[in-house]
Formats: structure tokens, sequence, C-alpha cells
């Protein structure tokens, strides 16, 4: 799937699915990165830190497969962007980082469970990601069934995410998933979860304002755009430059 | 191997004259043997110091995670502030040795009690400075930590060696983006120059006041806990940079940069010590920024912490609960 790179020329669109993948990585990466310097204690700054640099390497790997890394991360505008919109969401607190984690890590390790055949990533990033779910469940029940202000912050966190998560179900051109097994799996393993958390699952529904599917559609949520603007300036600056 | 050991019916003499003799053996002093009040207070000062400035040492760097140029220069960043969060975690564990616990080492760093290094009190500006910190903040680090190494307390020198591996790594990937920009387009290189020039002073003030105005170093370096003068480590450092920076195409901004002969080594310009000064004082660019930061990073913090205090003293098993209980309601 090699396509030539040419410097300052927008991508033309490669299939959805592994875009779309690449896309999640790169952007909860970012995310992720925002918190360096700022964990609630230096033990969590080597684990976002860590999860962030798997995430990198998941979203170069995956652009290295469609073509120049750089060219799709830097010089393509939000609207040519695939990832759901739960991984572009703020970081908010550590317990919205949380359950945004919980929520995403746990379908990508489902997902890339079901994608061992197919994609040579899969098998290396289902190790990474149990370890990013493991980690997300762990702070899962240590805020939920903390102190009372944790529990609220977790449940706040878990409600202001779930309408994020119906996207995580939708079809992706290219890659074979059993949808339905996606599904439940995830349902089963975050509803079980936050059980155990002592949390109350969502009645809400599991989508937002835009139509189901709308990051994969490149239809993205407010913040997505300044978060670009800020990944982007430097490289765009420069038109032609190697770093 | 215990090594301070009096022979026989032990007064205070016999202690300190058995540290003293392993001192002079270059046998390494461990947490449980005897060391003089002073030796203990001046390691945990010293390695508080140094464990400080590796965790507010992330925010310059991580003020450009988020905007770095390249996939392949966010990987390196990233890794390179959680290599720092690690050291940060290694040295508060070789301070915990000589019994004093990181939430009070934390706690005098956020009061302005305890000092980090002063280098960190000025901003990144560029991408370019990433790259300067890295060949010479880094560099500089290195210049002072590699004789820690053979330092006289164990955990210190253990923790620096290991510390030292990785700020090497650091240190070549750093002058590794300086060449990139010094050989890349005019504004790469521009800013490449730039960084330089603004790093290059404040770099030379890592080693410490001259010689003759270091109030520690006559004591540390009796105690084989400093190996060699402030003076002697920033003249090794001038002259391993010169030809680096000759290397990158760049310039060093110090007119009286000259060669001489008779020593064998770069004879340099007048340092400013009163901007040092200023800046150890807490009036340089950025020290406010850098403790309000960190902060408030901790006090944001405090719910995260104390939900995981109450969640291990619930599931703690019942014969650590008390403990763990003691530990969560403090």
């Amino acid at each position: 799937m090699s396509r030539a790179a040419t410097p300052g020329t927008p991508a033309a669109a490669p299939p959805l699915g592994a875009l779309a993948l690449a896309d999640d990585a790169l952007v909860l990466s970012h995310r992720l990165g925002e918190w360096a310097g700022h964990a609630p204690v230096l033990e969590e700054e080597v684990a976002l830190a860590n999860i962030a640099l798997d995430l990198l390497g998941q979203a170069r790997s995956l652009y290295s497969d469609l073509g120049d890394e750089d060219e799709l991360a830097y010089l393509r505008e939000e609207r040519a962007f695939r990832n759901c919109q739960l991984v572009e969401q703020p970081n908010g607190d550590f317990a919205s980082t949380i359950a945004r984690q919980l929520f995403f890590s746990s379908w990508q390790e489902l997902l890339y469970g079901q994608l061992l055949e197919s994609v040579p990533l899969a098998g290396k990033a289902v190790k990474e990601v149990a370890y990013h779910r493991d980690h997300a469940e762990h702070w899962t029940l240590r805020l939920g069934d903390g102190t009372p202000e944790s529990h609220s912050r977790m449940q706040a966190a878990v409600d202001g995410l779930w309408r994020f998560t119906g996207e995580l179900f939708q079809p992706l051109d290219g890659l074979d998933l059993d949808l339905d097994a996606l599904r439940a799996a995830w349902t089963e393993r975050v509803t079980g979860l936050l059980a155990r958390a002592t949390l109350t699952v969502p009645q809400s529904p599991q989508t937002g304002g835009w139509t189901a599917g709308a990051g994969r559609q490149g239809l993205h949520t407010e913040s997505f755009g300044p978060m670009l603007a800020e990944m982007q300036h430097l490289h765009r600056s420069h038109p032609g430059a190697t770093w | 191997m215990t090594t301070v050991q009096p022979d026989t019916a032990p007064g205070p003499e016999a202690y300190e004259a058995a540290f003293d003799a392993a001192v002079a053996a270059e046998e390494r002093i461990e947490p449980r043997d005897w060391m003089p009040d002073a030796y203990r207070a001046t390691l945990v000062r010293q390695i508080a110091q140094h464990a400080h400035s590796e965790i507010i040492g992330m925010q310059p760097e991580a003020n450009w995670i988020t905007r770095a140029p390249s996939l392949r220069r966010k990987a390196i960043l990233m890794a390179k502030v959680q290599d720092e969060a690690g050291h940060g975690l290694y040295l508060y564990s070789a301070a915990e040795t000589l019994g004093t616990g990181r939430d009070e080492l934390l706690d005098k760093l956020h009061a302005g009690r305890q000092k980090y290094s002063s280098i960190f009190n000025y901003p990144t500006l560029t991408w370019a400075d990433v790259g300067a910190i890295g060949w010479l903040v880094d560099g500089a680090a290195i210049t002072n930590q590699v004789p820690l190494c053979r330092c006289s307390y164990g955990p210190y020198a253990r923790a620096m060696v290991r510390v030292c591996k990785e700020e090497s790594f650091h240190q070549r990937q750093g002058y590794e983006l300086l060449l990139e920009l010094s050989r890349g387009t005019e504004g790469q290189h521009a800013m490449a120059q730039d960084a330089v020039d603004r790093w290059w002073w404040p770099s030379l003030m890592m080693f410490g006041p001259p010689d003759d105005e270091s109030a520690h170093s006559a004591q540390s370096m009796a105690w084989k806990i400093k190996r060699h003068s402030n003076d002697e480590l920033r003249q090794r450092f001038v002259d391993i940079c010169v030809p680096q920076a000759e290397a990158l195409g760049l310039t060093l901004p110090d007119p009286d940069l000259t060669w001489n002969e008779d020593t064998g080594h770069w004879d340099f310009g007048a340092i400013d010590w009163s901007e040092f000064k200023a800046v150890l004082k807490g009036n340089g660019p950025c020290n406010e920024q850098r403790i309000s930061r960190r902060r408030r990073a901790h006090e944001d913090g405090a719910w995260v912490r104390d939900a995981a205090a109450a969640y291990a003293a619930k599931h703690a098993p019942v014969e650590n609960r008390t403990h763990r209980e003691e530990a969560a309601s403090r």
C-alpha cells in the first residue's frame, strides 16, 4: 500500500480502516502527551507517557503502510482525520482521562484480537493495549471505590464520555470485524468493571449530536481543531524542511 | 558489605574514625552504616536537589511535546521526559535510604525550601531549544554526574550509573537534532544558532559558583561526594563543546573563546555571576512559573492520591489493614 510522498501535498484518501486506527492512536497519544509534568504522582508521569509512546508507535507503524507518516499527521486538516471522537476529547481531570482510556483500550484490545490474522501490527499492539487496559481498570477501581470525591468524579467522567462510545462499533472499511461480538464483549467487560468499581452504568445513549460514526467521516468535536493547530503549526511553518 | 563498624567499645570517636577510614579506602558507605550527621544532611540536600531538578526539568521540554515537528522527534522527546520522571523516582529512592521520605522532600520543593538546578528557570522559546537542552544542558549534567558514579555514598553512586547512561543517550539525540537544524533550511539554521546563543552561558553556570566562592565544595570533596572542583568541571565541559560546536556548524556566543597553547585548554570569557545569583534567588525568567505549575500538579492530584490510599485501605488483606488505614487517614 505505498504511495509516493510529495511534501506539502495532502494525502489522497487511504483505506478508511487502517487510517482510522492510526488516527485514533495518534490523537490519543497526543492528548496523553499533554499530561507530561502535570500528573498526580510521579509514577503516573511514567505510566501516561509510556502509554502515549506505545500509541504513537502504533500510529507510526500504521501510517508507514499508508504513505509518509509526517505528511499524514501534519498536513491533513480536521475534516480528513478519521479518528473516533472519543480519543480527541480533552483530558479534563484525571478521572476523565482514565474513563477515556478504559473505554478506548478495552475496545482496542478486543479489536486487535480480532485482527491478529489480517493486520501485521495487531500481535504487538494487543500486548501493549492489554497493559493500557489493565492500568485504566485499576484506576477506575481506585477512583470509583476510593473516596466520595473520587467516586463522584469518576461517575461524572463515565457519564460524560459515554455518548462517544457508540462510534466504536461502526463498521470500518477494509477491516474484517465482527461488530456484534465486539460490542457484546466490550459491553460485558466495561459494565462488569464499572460495577466492581461501585459505579453506575449510564443509561444515556451511546451517541452524541453528530450521526453515529461521525469521527470516521471526518466530523469532529470543536476541541479537535485547536489540538491540530498546536500539533501541526511548527511543521507547517517550515514547508519542505526535515526535522 | 558493612564497612563502618568500629572494632571495639564504640565511642563516637571510634565511629567517626571508622567512617573516615572507609571513605579514605574508597569503600562505599551504605544506608545502615554510621555516618556523620553533616554527611547525611549534605547528601539529602544534594540528592533531593538532584531529584527535584529532574522533575522541574520535565517542564521546559514538555512545553514542546505537543508541537514537536515530526512523529519521530515527538517520540524521542516523550521518551526523554518519561526518563526524567524515572530519574526523579530513582533519586527520591536514594534520598529515602537516608531517612527522608519523598513526600517530605516534595513538600520542601513546593515550599521553596529546597532548590533545583537554576538552568530550568530559562524558557524554551523555539523547537531548537529542545536540541540545545539535550546538547548543552544534558552535556553539562553528564560532566557533573559521571564523577558521582564514584561518589562515596553507595545508593547515590548506583543511581548515577543508571542516570548517566540514559543522559548520554539524550545528549546525543539533542546534538543530532541541532545538526539536522543546522544543515537544514536557513530558517532552521537560524533557529539552532539562536538557541545555542541563549543556552550557552546558563549551561556554564550549571557547574556552580567559582571555586573560591563555593560554600560546600571543600567538605564534599573531603567526603568524596564530589571528585572535582566546579571550575575544573566547567573547563572540561568547555573543552568538549568547542570542537562539537564547530562540527555542528554553529558558533558559541563568546568573543573571548581562544585556544591556550600553554595550558592545553580553551580560555573563555567572564560569566555574569549577577545573573546566576538573581536566578538562584528566584528572579530568573521562569522561577515563579515552574514552581507554581509543580505545586498545582501536586494539589490537583491530591484527590487522586487520597482515592488510591482509601482504596488500598479498604481492600488490603486484614493483617495489613491497620497500618494501611493509618496511612490513608494521614
